[in-house]
């Protein structure tokens, strides 16, 4: 079973079934990948094997007792922003480097239900904060198509360990892009669902408006099995909405005649037109399959990026307050007093750009520039909120770009944080307007992979899925290795 | 120059839900340290708030009861800032949208008059934990068991011109919201205290002086003691030719002064934004409508009733009504008493209640429904007094009595002898002996002195040991005089 690390969740949960394989032999022999390879691509911050083998063991024996469900014993990883019950979850800060979670997330909790095994925690950006994965405090995860370059952020480490094969899946969160763009520059499949979907409790916060879970997999296929498992309503998370979950894996194959693609002019215009052509080649294998092509624009999506660099930070600058030194997490070397508690706690537990964002938000809430900012961000938010809304009224999706670049080079971007945030641009949007939204893998360019996102209405992710699975079936973007990890 | 003091409260009353608003730990008072603080109180990594429905009702009763308007769609905000005892680093309070706002009490002031004082606006948000210093050494801990318990802030207009005005206000708040019983209004225990906006201008003008705000006053004498203090210092202040500064103090209770709280902490940029983990609170008519129709009777009603039911004039009924518990109790003794009507007795049982009863319940620190004598104890012995058994002065005695020994009025009567003497046979005896041995007296009082009446009757009343029935006397004996 040499080739067991190359296989989807789909057939992972096959052979589970069929007793070819146990969780057990499952979980050691991606634990043994992620050793083989932790050194350098940094994909992970912990990795608890012994808990592992136990949940695995746990997993098979349920399969004796008679539980036949699809999850049951698959062995993912899960981004270190969520709380794991009695283990190390560090959010990629020094603040929380030694920090144990008394409890389990939503997400995590209902996964673990399923019987999915949890192999490790994956590396991130501090606080989910960046786009290359070179603000966490353990150093960044790096590209396996190009170790020289970053996986791009904040699931950076998600990404990274699902491309090279470390996990057949893991979870990720998505603020910005946080789950697509590391995505498209590792070349996996990855889902953001719609604002109110997946629950965020114990999900570590950053901009509570934007935050959303989601997850990066081989195959849209995959991406259904484990968001069913995941979403819901959770009474704990008051921003999670009360519908029932579709079975995502039902409507995969629907044909897509008749399906109405928009083009977003906003996307294209300055688009590198390398990367321009991979799309209007994906474009086609729809358009083949009877999706119809229409341009659409969205007049205010321009702005996103400023909009997003206000209300982002207001949010994370309030979130990260309660890291204080004083009940939990990094706390200074003997503090003189109350406020050189919380000036050293935080001045050395936090990094940079946590920094940067917390300065930034503090600015834009603070009396006399809150009408000016976070207020005038609001309206732009909801300009274009308005603008995707009157978008779906023409079309059924939006499809582009999920990346202006491929995956750049470590330390290309860090001096200049405009220019890393520009990486978002296309990403942003989903996220102000709470869409669903996906990448995949549609191309590469010197053999760096490109992503094709696709960006629906409100709890369409079962369209998303359908779509992307369709894709799938005529391609093999998805499937491709990078080289040394095959 | 004459001086006019404005005032406005703002009162935080902490609802009586078992839970906290935005956690599932208990709220109770009194628990040791930190046992009642969940990972949500303590703002754990990932936690999120969820609002406590039955804290969400209690404000709208509150709201409802003022005839305030109660929002369709309120929202909470954060209030950032760094404190030990505020462990997300901010408290989720109501900012710009607030749940109940526009409504009004009625208070009756010592001349008899009403004035009504308008709230601002009452919102929802969440008590902070408790820093604790004693028997520490230099040290501070932190109790986070009251971080999240649900209050409700009642801001009043600056209607108010003394701390008279502002006392009864703030019991009238106080009266009301355990009528509703939304609150223990325990002031011992913090459950409702005020900050005291204060601020003085020349008697006639219109524009408001500069104002200072004292804060977390916790008993009706502190908040009486520090508006005193603070009105004489600002005028003071402007007498002397300065200008009051707008600042946040305290009152310090032993020196009975205020002082600036340190410029430290109240330099805080509040950074207000609504909060994004709580959607907007949306509240319907019929879940309005239902809170409304479950209201009790509310002071200012039960005092009409009282005043039509039972004739009490405005003032009884005031004071009557203060507490639900108080009202019920006298009307238990008024109905309990018996006669045509219940409005018969109504007087005598409402001085009684409000006069030596309630002298009892304050001289042993008790609260009405503690009482020592039932209501329908104390109409047992005010039958007596119906039927000329007692005095009323004898009345009293044996309330005390019965408060003491707890036995009934016809038992202590029966054991000490006291029924009232109406028999005219040994009255006129009494008067007689009386007459007899005072013959100067008697003297001087058909020479004119007719002050001597009185005299005559406290002889008769010492030898009878007070049971001598007041009018039958009083009839007998200027018979007497009259016919000698």
């Amino acid at each position: 079973m040499g080739e067991l690390h190359l296989m989807t969740v789909a057939e992972l949960s096959d052979l589970l079934h069929a007793g070819s394989v146990s969780s057990v032999e499952l979980t050691r022999a991606f634990l043994a990948r992620i050793e083989r390879h932790a050194r350098a691509l940094n994909a992970f911050i912990s990795v608890d094997a012994e808990l592992a083998l136990a949940q695995a063991a746990a997993a098979d024996e349920r399969r004796r007792a008679g539980d036949a469900g699809a999850l049951l014993g698959v062995p993912i990883a899960h981004k270190d922003i969520f709380c794991t019950l009695g283990q190390r979850t560090t959010c990629g800060s020094r603040m929380l480097a030694n920090f144990i979670s008394p409890y389990d997330a939503t997400v995590v909790q209902r996964l673990r239900a399923a019987g999915v095994v949890t192999l490790g925690k994956t590396n991130m950006d501090e606080f989910a904060m960046g786009s290359s994965n070179e603000t966490s405090f353990f150093g960044p995860a790096r590209n396996p198509w190009d170790v020289t370059r970053v996986p791009g952020g904040s699931s950076g480490g998600s990404a990274a360990a699902v491309a090279a094969r470390l996990a057949p899946a893991a979870t990720g969160t998505d603020t910005g892009g946080s789950i697509r763009q590391p995505a498209a520059l590792c070349g996996v499949t990855g889902i953001k669902p719609t604002y109110g979907r997946v629950s965020r409790f114990g999900m570590i916060a950053f901009a509570s408006s934007l935050d959303q879970g989601g997850l990066l997999g081989i195959s849209a296929e995959d991406a259904a099995l484990l968001l069913a498992a995941m979403a819901g309503f959770d009474p704990r998370d008051s921003t999670s909405v009360e519908l029932p979950v579709p079975d995502y894996a039902a409507t995969l194959e629907q044909p897509l005649k008749g399906l109405k693609i928009g083009l977003l002019r906003e996307f294209f215009a300055g688009l590198d037109p390398a990367i321009e052509q991979l799309i209007r080649t994906a474009l086609a294998v729809l358009h083949t399959q009877g999706a119809v092509l229409r341009e659409v624009s969205l007049p205010h999506l321009p702005l996103s990026v400023p909009t997003y660099y206000v209300v982002a930070p207001a949010e994370c600058s309030s979130n990260l307050a309660r890291y204080d030194g004083v009940r939990y997490g990094y706390r200074c070397q003997s503090p003189r007093d109350l406020v050189d508690l919380y000036q050293r706690s935080r001045g050395e537990g936090f990094g940079a750009e946590v920094k940067r964002r917390i300065m930034i938000g503090t600015y834009v809430l603070s009396a006399g520039y809150y009408d000016a900012y976070y207020l005038k961000a609001q309206q732009v938010r909801a300009l274009i909120a308005s603008d995707f809304e009157r978008a779906f009224h023409e079309v059924d999706v939006l499809i582009g770009p999920s990346t202006p670049t491929t995956a750049f080079a470590l330390g290309a971007k860090t001096e200049d944080p405009v220019t890393m945030y520009l990486n978002d641009i296309y990403t942003i949007g989903a996220n102000l307007a709470g869409l669903p939204a996906m990448s995949l893998p549609c191309g590469f360019l010197e053999q760096l992979p490109v992503g094709l996102q696709i960006i629906g209405p409100h709890f369409a992710e079962a369209r998303l899925l359908n779509i992307a699975h369709r894709y799938q079936c005529e391609t093999d973007w998805h499937l491709r290795v990078p080289q040394g990890f095959g | 120059m004459e001086w006019e003091p404005v005032i406005g409260l703002e009162i935080h009353a902490q609802l009586a839900t078992r839970s906290k608003i935005f956690s599932g730990s208990a709220t109770a008072y009194g628990a040791p340290p930190n046992t009642q603080a969940d990972l949500v109180d303590l703002a754990y990594p990932g936690v999120l708030p969820v609002l406590n429905a039955e804290a969400v009702r209690m404000a709208v009763e509150f709201g409802l009861a003022i005839n305030a308007r109660v929002a369709r769609r309120s929202v909470f905000a954060r209030k950032n800032y760094f404190y030990p005892d505020l462990p997300k680093g901010y408290q989720i309070s109501q900012y710009e949208l607030p749940i109940v706002s526009g409504g009004a009490v009625d208070i009756v002031l010592e001349d008899g008059t009403t004035r009504r004082i308008g709230v601002t606006r009452a919102h929802l948000e969440e008590d902070a934990g408790k820093s604790l210093h004693e028997g520490l050494a230099g040290l501070t801990a932190v109790d986070l068991n009251r971080a999240g318990t649900p209050l409700i802030e009642i801001v009043s207009e600056p209607h108010l011109r003394s701390a008279r005005e502002a006392v009864a206000y703030m019991k009238k708040i106080h009266t009301l919201v355990r009528y509703l019983g939304i609150c223990d209004g325990n002031m011992q225990e913090g459950s409702f205290r005020c900050d005291a906006n204060v601020s003085v201008r020349p008697r006639g003008a219109e524009k408001l002086g500069t104002r200072t705000e004292t804060k977390n006053l916790n008993s009706f004498r502190f908040v009486e003691r520090a508006i005193n203090y603070e009105v004489a210092r600002q005028i003071e202040v402007l007498e002397g030719g300065g200008r009051v500064l707008q600042e946040t103090r305290l009152f310090d209770v032993d020196r009975g002064e205020t002082r600036p709280m340190r410029s430290k902490e109240e330099a805080n940029d509040y950074r207000y934004f609504p909060d994004p983990d709580l959607l907007p609170l949306e509240i319907d008519q019929p879940t309005i409508d239902a809170v409304a129709a479950g209201l009790p009777e509310l002071p200012d009603q039960k005092a009409q009733r009282l005043m039509s039911e039972y004739g009490l004039s405005a003032y009884d009924a005031g004071v009557l009504t203060a507490s639900a518990e108080l009202a019920d109790y006298f009307e238990v003794v008024a109905r309990d008493i018996g006669g045509t009507s219940p409005l018969q007795h109504a007087k005598l049982a409402a001085n009684m209640v409000m006069g030596e009863l309630s002298g009892l319940l304050n001289r042993d620190g008790v609260e009405i429904d503690g009482s020592r004598v039932s209501p329908a104890s104390l109409a047992g012995l005010l039958r007596r007094v119906v039927d000329n058994t007692l005095s009323g002065k004898i009345a009293k005695d044996v309330l005390e009595a019965m408060w003491t020994e707890g036995c009934e009025a016809d038992a202590i009567i029966e054991a000490r002898g006291l029924r009232q003497i109406t028999d005219e046979g040994a009255i006129e005896a009494a008067i007689d002996a009386v007459l007899a041995a005072n013959p100067a007296q008697l003297q001087d009082y058909r020479g004119g002195k007719e002050k001597l009446f009185g005299f005559f009757i406290g002889q008769v009343m010492k030898a009878t040991s007070g049971k001598a029935n007041p009018g039958r006397l009083n009839e007998l004996l200027r018979k007497k005089l009259g016919g000698g």
